[in-house]
């Protein structure tokens, strides 16, 4: 985790590790937020999938992760890109499409991962980097390395098989790979009820020989009570864990989305759980002076995506040669065909 | 010394597993039975239990988590039983695998190899016959070789380990044991992106690969004794990326060209060959493109259908006096 300091506290203290977080999660919401504007403004084109209202979860995860650790993000954890260090400059490029970005331009949002920081690009087919986690695990364990596997998951790819597969084989052989289940109720429109006939996809661990765990996604406090001690049994040998964040995401599926098979009382359910005003509260009974640092912080996170957003409005588009870079190490002859026309 | 095809392959991995211990061997029933046709036979004595891994019957995630372990620094071989079980694998394959260091803007590899037996005539039925390779060789980002001697089955599986991409190579099931040939012992390798003239002539050239170099190699001895044809054979070796250069050399030597493959017609590396040879020889032909390959249905059982469908010696023999009497 990089390092951040905010308002007034000891470093290497529990009171600065938790202002740091409040500072991720805020940072990750501004973010957010940045992005849905950009993009109703038609500057970042394409899927945007909004991770609002999950930041708790993200946060809460990423806190214990260590350096040499794997990590395999969703479309809507661009917080797990933020906490690993990548510049938001850089990202804020991603999404636009420019050459300064994670994927030089070769694809959309949180396709481009930054393997030197060991974060992995997934695709969109949903799931399917949970066997590419267990793999690393496996180099972790093979190479008696100290690092783990992270993978994030939402419950709709709980129903894809690479899932199954992936964690099955993960308890065979014990891999130290934690999978991280984003349960926020809805597979693009398709409601918990329709995609699976049990409340929680953690009950499914025991099947698979490992121990699962439901904590309030929401509720940063709960996260780090599951994700410290269980990434720490994971690094130690224990074998794989599950940990299901319960979550909500404010905006649809994607930007695209109004989401209108969901009810507006239910959202406004869930905005009351909202990560960031949970966690201020949390700070206030603590006897942070929150007004304070949470205006010291907002002046911050403006600050960072005032230039974030300037990096990548003025990065160049890439040259339309670039589209026959980066296929292979070394291009082999007669690979460009088709350029001919 | 005269090995086979099966042993070239075994002797590759073990050669390979001794030279670089990033090396690693994944897949169903590799370890303790050595493999469905024991082409992984003795490496997990010789190895260990860490790096040759036996998995549940679960394609996608051995091909998935060959990515994973490839993306920190391994070189995962993984296998599929059969070729025809990579269709279960397809998704981390084309989407995972293919596009990885694109989607990273470069700052990434995949150096996994996957490997698996394809291939007819054995009477495997429907689902132990499958080529699988055009399903493939149409996505950059990927390498596709199918080696059809022992020789080039080391040294091409030896360049794919050692490659910086994702490499899908298929062996010819048939010719584990019926091909036998002396392959040079110690370290050689088959550059990937290389046809091989594997019989010089002048009057008609049969581009082909994999399973069915032999019968065209046999093909062309006939009709050089009885008719006085001379032919040329291109081993195209590797199907992605194609070796224009070595296609177009031979179709504009001989002006007549047989392309033969054991995958089916439609949709075939066939069609592929020819539109090269079509868009830039096309004034150096004397006669149509012609293409025999497995006829355009599934891998039939039954002996008489099996036979029917698939190309062999007398089909490439009638084929080539076709084509040299246009």
């Amino acid at each position: 985790m990089a390092e951040v300091t905010v308002a007034q506290s000891e470093p290497g203290t529990r009171v600065e590790f938790e202002l740091q977080l409040y500072y991720w999660m805020k940072l990750i919401r501004g973010f957010e937020d940045r992005v849905s504007r950009l993009h109703r403004q038609n500057k970042i084109l394409g899927g945007v999938y909004s991770g609002a209202g999950q930041e708790g979860l993200v946060a809460g995860i990423c806190a214990p992760l260590q350096e040499g650790d794997f990590v395999l993000p969703l479309h809507r954890d661009l917080g797990v890109f933020l906490m690993r260090g990548v510049d938001p400059g850089v990202l804020m490029a991603q999404l636009m499409g420019k050459e300064t970005g994670l994927s030089r331009g070769k694809d959309s949002f949180l396709h481009g991962g930054d393997l030197s920081r060991g974060v992995f690009g997934s695709t969109s087919m949903l799931g399917s980097s949970l066997p590419v986690a267990v793999g690393a695990a496996l180099k972790f364990q093979i190479k008696k390395d100290k690092n783990i596997a992270v993978a994030f998951f939402g419950e709709g790819a709980a129903s894809r098989g690479d899932v199954h597969e992936a964690m099955n084989f993960a308890g065979v052989r014990k891999l130290p790979v934690v999978f991280v289940c984003e349960n926020n109720r809805y597979a693009y429109s398709t409601p918990l009820e329709k995609q699976m006939a049990i409340d929680d996809v953690a009950d499914r661990a025991e099947a698979y020989g490992f121990k699962g765990h439901v904590c309030s996604g929401n509720d940063l406090l709960a996260v780090l009570d599951v994700s410290e001690p269980v990434l720490a049994r994971v690094r130690s040998g224990e074998g794989p864990a599950l940990i299901e964040c319960k979550t909500y995401r404010y905006h649809g599926h994607s930007e695209h989305d109004p989401a209108l098979y969901r009810s507006k009382e239910e959202l406004l359910k869930w905005e009351s759980r909202d990560p960031i005003q949970s966690f201020e509260f949390y700070l206030e009974k603590t006897g942070q002076d929150v007004k304070r640092i949470r205006e010291q912080t907002d002046e911050k996170v403006k600050a960072i995506m005032q230039q974030a957003v300037e990096f990548a409005e003025s990065s160049p588009w890439p040259e339309v040669a670039s589209v026959f870079e980066d296929l292979y190490a070394t291009p082999p002859p007669g690979m460009l065909n088709g350029k001919r026309g | 010394m005269e090995i086979t095809y099966l042993k070239a392959i075994n002797e590759a991995l073990h050669e390979e597993m001794r030279r670089d211990e990033n090396v690693f061997v994944m897949g169903e029933d590799v370890a303790d039975l050595g493999g469905a046709f024991k082409v992984t036979e003795g490496l997990l004595d010789a190895f260990g239990s860490d790096r040759v891994i036996d998995t549940p019957i679960s394609e996608s995630l051995i091909v998935g988590a060959g990515i994973g372990a490839a993306v920190l620094g391994m070189r995962p071989i993984v296998e599929m039983q059969f070729a025809d079980f990579i269709s279960c694998a397809f998704d981390q394959i084309v989407n995972m695998a293919a596009t990885l260091r694109f989607r990273h803007g470069g700052r990434g590899a995949c150096p996994l190899v996957i490997r698996g037996p394809s291939g007819a005539g054995i009477h495997g039925a429907i689902f132990h016959s499958q080529n699988p390779e055009a399903w493939f060789a149409r996505v950059p980002g990927l390498k596709v070789v199918a080696p059809a001697t022992a020789y080039d089955a080391k040294g091409l599986l030896k360049s794919a380990i050692r490659d910086d991409d994702p490499v899908v190579y298929l062996e010819h099931k048939r010719l584990y044991r019926s091909l036998k040939e002396d392959v040079p012992e110690g370290d050689f390798t088959v550059p990937i992106g290389v046809a091989e003239v594997r019989h010089a002539g002048r009057d008609l050239s049969i581009i082909t690969y994999g399973g069915t170099l032999q019968q065209s190699l046999d093909a062309a001895r006939i009709v050089e004794k009885a008719d006085g044809i001379s032919i040329e054979v291109l081993d195209l070796r590797t199907l992605l990326p194609l070796d224009r250069e070595a296609i177009l050399a031979t179709a504009k030597k001989t002006g007549k060209v047989l392309i033969v493959h054991e995958d089916r017609l439609t949709g075939g590396i066939g069609g592929e060959v020819a539109a090269i040879i079509a868009e830039s020889a096309f004034e150096y032909l004397d006669g149509p493109i012609r293409r025999l390959a497995m006829w355009d249905t599934h891998n039939a059982f039954s002996p008489p259908l099996e036979d029917a469908i698939l190309p062999n010696t007398n089909k490439i023999v009638e084929a080539i006096k076709g084509l040299a009497s246009y």
